[in-house]
């Protein structure tokens, strides 16, 4: 830590969940990061891979069952339509907020400079290829690839 | 706080924005960009510093997404442009705050 007064120069996003809080968290973490001059990479891993696959990442709900901040109780959360409901409700909030969709969000990273990455083992796991994936990924790495890139002075892993 | 730039004398905050637009001049921008690196600035980043002043004299929020869609610049010219946080930067070089937006 001393020797670069603990700066954070980077900083390396796994999301492995893809409900919409938790996507929208790390890609408001990742381009947080490259506003404030941070570089930035995603490891997309197992649920996190439906954040970058074409078919569902306009698809993406919040989570109402097992998510006490909710404040629906667990069995009315699990009826049909409440997801819908609840993430209709949050994606307008997020409009006022001049929040991005997600494809959207995903072009502005990109742009912005955020490297993106599928992980191997997952896509398999899902029988997922390249083609099925936003465009903007950077390429299919395994865990050890992911780690290598993680090197050097000043960075730092969040795990979603 | 007062800071002396290109011979002149501002006030700026402690990060070094501008605390009062109308102190601003070309001549500011110019040595404020140095201090950030940027050793040029062409029509593009007058550009993009006449926009910004813009959007602040009409009290309108900036974001990353917002540029995007501004017509003048896109996001990956934007970070050419003004490198290592650019909304940051653009702003202090244009003289006004530092937007508080995480997007």
């Amino acid at each position: 830590m001393n020797e670069d007064n603990g700066e954070l120069k980077k900083m390396m996003i796994i999301l492995s969940k893809a409900s919409l809080e938790n996507v929208y968290a790390a890609f408001i973490l990742a381009n947080g990061a490259r506003m404030e001059g941070i570089e930035a990479e995603m490891f997309f891993t197992f649920f996190g891979l439906e954040a970058v696959n074409k078919k569902k990442l306009e698809h993406l709900h919040v989570a109402t069952v097992g998510n006490p901040a909710m404040h629906i109780p667990t069995l009315i959360g699990g009826l049909p339509g409440m997801e819908a409901l609840a993430t209709s409700m949050m994606k307008k909030e997020m409009e006022k907020l001049d929040m991005p969709g997600v494809h959207e969000f995903l072009d502005i990273l990109k742009a912005s400079g955020v490297k993106l990455w599928a992980c191997k083992l997952a896509m398999e796991m899902f029988h997922l290829k390249k083609e099925d994936m936003y465009d903007g990924i950077g390429g299919i790495i395994t865990v050890g690839e992911f780690y290598k890139k993680s090197s050097g002075k000043g960075t730092h892993m969040m795990f979603i | 706080m007062d800071k002396t730039i290109s011979g002149k004398t501002i006030q700026v905050n402690e990060e070094g924005y501008l605390t009062n637009f109308s102190e601003w001049d070309k001549d500011i921008a110019l040595a404020i960009a140095m201090e950030e690196h940027i050793e040029e600035l062409g029509p593009k980043h007058w550009k993009i510093i006449e926009y910004l002043q813009d959007q602040f004299k009409q009290e309108i929020p900036l974001s990353i997404r917002k540029i995007g869609k501004s017509g003048v610049v896109d996001i990956e010219e934007f970070y050419a442009l003004f490198p290592q946080g650019p909304l940051k930067k653009a702003t202090k070089i244009a003289g006004i705050p530092k937007p508080a937006s995480c997007i």
